[in-house]
């Protein structure tokens, strides 16, 4: 198999473009933020996206536009993990950290968690969020396909209502997290409530927009923050037969994974704690879903690159696929401990 | 039913989705005064415990995580700790030390968080902020938070705080994009502080979300990620590097090497100095604006605790003994308060725990059930959605929360529960020292730095709060360690990382756990009960494995949002949030933000509260439990 390092790569491609305007640079000491700390941002971002060099100035202009791009952020049969995740990114601390720009280049004008506003001012703030048209529609968690169920209500108004009056005048729609994208645990056998995805559900609405799916249980926080700058500064995105943006979800964890060497010649991790987990062994007989699974998870990682489940010694559980809680495995075998059914040989 | 005249729905800056409709006697210039039990509704469901029916018990844990992404590692443990009960497996002590530690990060993450992000714009009036004098600020900074340092490892000056309003004012106001601050309730009343106390918890609302992302790195270290960390049934599955070094595909390793346990001890070390420098003195400092709020909120006294962080120093032998098996050993008591009698801490029994859904849209048994029996066969019979003059009915079902009881009774659980626990308890260090900071911080005299409230004023809006900040300095103490404080007779506590450090060459896994579970014909017959105290209470899971199959059977879980926002019960019992509305006095019932200063005092989780549901009309998901009678 053909293995290599892309963040590497990458980093290698991109150098930082001197040239700001005059007009950005002024608008970035408004905001506190020095033409430098600007530039080692946009470049850490620009690596993690594998944007070429010459896409920087757009990605500086977008940081900076006087008016920022509006967000409604909404939440469905969700477990607010995917916020969470996000806001792990989006921090104010310091001036020059790219979820510092972040939270300068996106106006989030609804999000229920974090909103001062509650109850019929909230309503308020999504109704006249939504009033103007091109904002962009941020969505976790799936919705129940029927509209009268009462599995999911708020503020009197079914889930299909509030996503159907919230979609009617965004630009763009990103599904973010599992159960947005594809169902995840709401769908998952024997679905009770009915639920599905946002793409099933703007089929069923008759909603034709553009779409893009983050999926994770939840994403890593650069992937959903990211993937939003990626759009802001050049447009629709590259993405996958799943609607995923190919950048974040173009290899899959075992090609990027470092214990790919044991996967190969041993010893590979029996058991919890024997020897060869200790020394960092593959884990597919632990039941990994790396071979299966597209993820940046080994490359990117976890919280500015400390770790993810594999370096902590659990197999990967195959978060970003649809249905990874229904996968049958070897033997017919559901389980996040049961290996994949075949070899995986490459 | 009674038309509700306040209706707050979405309750905004929680977890899930809550309904609030309350009734207020008008005072005729457009305020009024709640005088009966208000009614709290959840209006989300997923089902998740039908959704395990049939799974690998080694697999709930990740599917009952997902109950809630903020209360992630609790929901996770919980579960874990129910396979272990039923099958008798027990854990290595380096596995409980990681569980307390992740259990206690996530207290300290969650509950600052909840402080600064969802409750303190309840307190603190951001628009005020801004017409503060920033050289008064720092003069106040100075005093407030005389070691907290986030100007560049200096105290913040005037033209810190004046970059502040900047950025306030460039990043929002100027644009006319207030963004996540639009539309509050700025200017009501209600809002007491200065314009300098304004800004400076604006400004540490702005950096502990920076503070956040590093101190999660110990879930990160331990479990892979975060939110939703790995964990495993029979211990961790994070062990020590055989290679001290960086991770590599040539010399392998895992994430508990040099660095990865440095990272650890730096955000135990973060979280420690931010509670006892920002966190501890911003409440204080909240709450001395605001004493009056220790005179509303009050339930009806009755507390509950299941007791959490077992002392893993009391493991004699390895996979044999258990810390968890010795409850004297909790941090948190287990135990049981009634009507506000701390002089009596009662012995708490899991087979007095029951659930009832006669208020609740499930069907099936309106009579108190035991959770290892209780039927969900549910249905909603609420109003149609998308209609107008949407309203619930107090006197029908109105909500997808079950209303667990205890010996009968509704209980508050969560941060006042813990600490009333431990205050009458009094055995612990921690149950000494827990005295005396509420004599010295919650009774001591204002000149002491003492808010000079009565003891029994605890149990109330503030006294929530004020739980919620000492049971996290508890804790935090507890991870890292803490040096004795002879003037009190409070010995020192070496910490369960410099514990689990020490100890970091041991085991993290018994093996047991999965080869019993591969051979389900010797397990024993029961039914497994785990627990945990969450960050916001009581979290109970009862699983009974089928010893043919190995799978699930069944699966309950009765948490802790659960208790404290279900609705009334058979006996038209409210439950705590419903309870504490009445009495309060609100300034204009079309603004109500008391209200959601009580609610979210509770630090409502509502994803949790609701896992359970039924679709009407689906034979698929009628439950049939009746089998399992014989096993209580
Ligand atoms: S199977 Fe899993 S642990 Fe093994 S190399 Fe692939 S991704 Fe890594």
């Amino acid at each position: 198999m053909q293995r290599s390092d892309l963040s590497r790569e990458d980093a290698t491609e991109v150098t930082p473009s001197p040239e700001l305007d005059a007009t950005i640079v002024r608008r970035l000491g408004d905001m506190g933020v020095s033409r430098r700390q600007f530039m080692a941002s946009l470049t850490r971002m620009a690596s993690l996206l594998a944007l070429p060099p010459s896409m920087l100035p757009q990605l500086a202009m977008a940081a900076t536009s006087p008016t920022k791009p509006s967000v409604v952020y909404m939440s469905f049969q969700e477990c607010t993990g995917c916020l969470e995740s996000m806001v792990n990114s989006f921090a104010f601390k310091g001036g020059g950290t790219i979820e510092n720009l972040l939270l300068n280049v996106v106006s989030i004008d609804y999000q229920e968690t974090l909103m001062a506003a509650a109850g019929a001012q909230a309503e308020h703030q999504l109704a006249s969020s939504t009033a103007k048209s091109g904002y962009v529609l941020v969505v976790d968690g799936s919705i129940p396909a029927s509209a009268n169920s009462g599995y999911f209500v708020s503020g009197g108004r079914s889930g299909a209502e509030r996503f159907r009056s919230a979609a009617a005048n965004a630009g763009l729609i990103v599904a973010v997290g599992t159960c947005a994208s594809f169902g995840g645990l709401p769908k998952a056998d024997p679905n009770p409530t009915g639920a599905v995805s946002i793409k099933d559900m703007m089929a069923s609405l008759g909603i034709a927009k553009p779409l893009i799916n983050v999926s994770g249980c939840p994403p890593i926080p650069e992937v959903i923050t990211g993937t939003i700058l990626l759009y802001l500064a050049s447009g629709m995105p590259a993405l996958d037969t799943l609607l995923r943006p190919k950048t974040f979800y173009g290899r899959t964890v075992h090609s990027h994974c470092y214990r790919e060497e044991s996967f190969e010649d041993g010893p590979r991790v029996k058991a919890f704690d024997d020897a060869a987990s200790r020394k960092g062994g593959c884990l597919f007989d632990m039941g990994c879903k790396g071979p299966v699974t597209k993820a940046a998870c080994s490359s990117i990682k976890w919280n500015q690159g400390l770790s993810f489940p594999i370096q902590s010694g659990h197999p990967c559980m195959g978060c970003t696929e649809p249905n990874f809680w229904d996968r049958v495995n070897k033997g017919g075998k559901k389980g996040f401990y049961v290996p994949l059914a075949g070899s995986y040989d490459d | 039913m009674t038309i509700a005249n306040i209706i707050i729905d979405p309750v905004t800056r929680i977890e899930g989705h809550l309904r609030i409709q309350a009734y207020a006697d008008p005072d005729g210039h457009g305020g009024g005064t709640i005088s009966k039990p208000a009614l709290s509704s959840s209006t989300m469901v997923r089902g998740i415990e039908r959704i395990l029916q049939g799974r690998d018990p080694r697999d709930a844990w990740s599917f009952t995580q997902r109950i809630c992404g903020v209360c992630t590692v609790v929901h996770g443990l919980t579960s874990v700790r129910a396979v272990e009960n039923a099958i008798n497996v027990k854990v290595p002590k380096n596995a409980d030390y990681i569980r307390n530690m992740m259990i206690g990060g996530q207290f300290v993450h969650d509950h600052v968080m909840h402080f600064y992000h969802l409750h303190a714009l309840d307190w603190v009036d951001i628009v005020s902020a801004l017409s503060a004098d920033p050289t008064a600020t720092a003069t106040l900074a100075k005093k407030n938070n005389p070691n907290y340092k986030p100007n560049n490892g200096l105290l913040p000056d005037a033209a810190y705080f004046q970059a502040q309003i900047n950025k306030l004012k460039t990043g929002l106001v100027n644009r006319g994009q207030l963004g996540l601050f639009a539309n509050g309730y700025w200017g009501h009343v209600a809002y007491k502080l200065t314009p300098e106390q304004n800004l400076l918890l604006t400004s540490h609302y702005l950096e502990a979300l920076g503070w956040a992302r590093e101190i999660v790195k110990l879930h990160t270290v331990f479990g892979g990620k975060d939110p939703h960390p790995s964990l495993v049934v029979g211990g961790m599955p994070c062990t020590l590097s055989a290679n001290t070094g960086a991770v590599s595909e040539d010399n392998g390793g895992t994430s508990l090497n040099t660095a990865g346990l440095a990272a650890v001890k730096a955000a135990l070390d973060r979280m420690k100095s931010f509670v006892d420098q920002v966190y501890l003195p911003d409440v204080l400092l909240v709450a001395r604006g605001y004493k009056n709020w220790a005179d509303f909120g009050a339930t009806a006294g009755n507390f509950l605790s299941y007791g959490e962080f077992p002392d893993p120093a009391l493991v004699r032998t390895e996979m044999v003994d258990g810390a968890i098996d010795y409850p004297a050993g909790y941090l948190f008591p287990q135990g049981v308060i009634w009507a506000n009698d701390l002089k009596r801490l009662m012995p708490f029994d899991q087979a007095k725990v029951t659930e009832n859904v006669a208020h609740a849209w499930y069907g099936g048994s309106t009579a108190a059930l035991h959770p290892s029996v209780s039927t969900t066969t549910l249905q909603y019979t609420g109003p149609q959605p998308d209609q107008p003059d949407y309203m619930l009915d107090e006197a029908d079902r109105y909500s997808w929360i079950k209303s667990p009881r205890y010996d009968g009774k509704p209980m508050e659980v969560g941060p006042l529960a813990h600490i009333l626990t431990m205050y009458a308890r009094n055995t612990l260090a921690t149950d000494r020292l827990v005295r005396k900071y509420v004599d010295t911080y919650w009774c001591g005299t204002a000149a002491n730095g003492g808010l000079a409230l009565p003891f029994a004023k605890l149990n109330s809006t503030l006294g929530r709060i004020f739980s919620r900040m000492l049971e996290t300095k508890i804790i935090a103490d507890q991870m890292a360690g803490r040096a004795a404080i002879s003037n009190w007779s409070i010995p020192a506590y070496a910490g369960w990382y410099p514990l689990f450090y020490a100890n970091r060459s041991g085991k993290y896994f018994n093996p047991k756990a999965f080869t019993v579970l591969a051979s389900p014909s010797t397990l024993p017959d029961k039914v497994g009960f785990g627990f945990t105290e969450a960050p916001r209470g009581a979290l109970g899971h009862w699983i009974k494995i089928n010893r043919t199959t190995g799978m699930i059977d069944h699966y309950q879980c009765v948490v802790a949002s659960q208790w404290n926002a279900g609705p009334r019960d058979g006996a038209g019992a409210p439950g705590p949030y419903e309870q504490s509305l009445v009495g309060h006095k609100l300034a204009a019932l079309d603004k109500p933000l008391e209200v959601l200063r009580t609610i979210h005092s509770f630090d409502p989780c509502i994803g949790c509260a609701v896992h359970v549901l039924d679709p009407e009309g689906q034979p698929l998901v009628t439950v049939d439990v009746s089998h399992l009678g014989r096993l209580v």
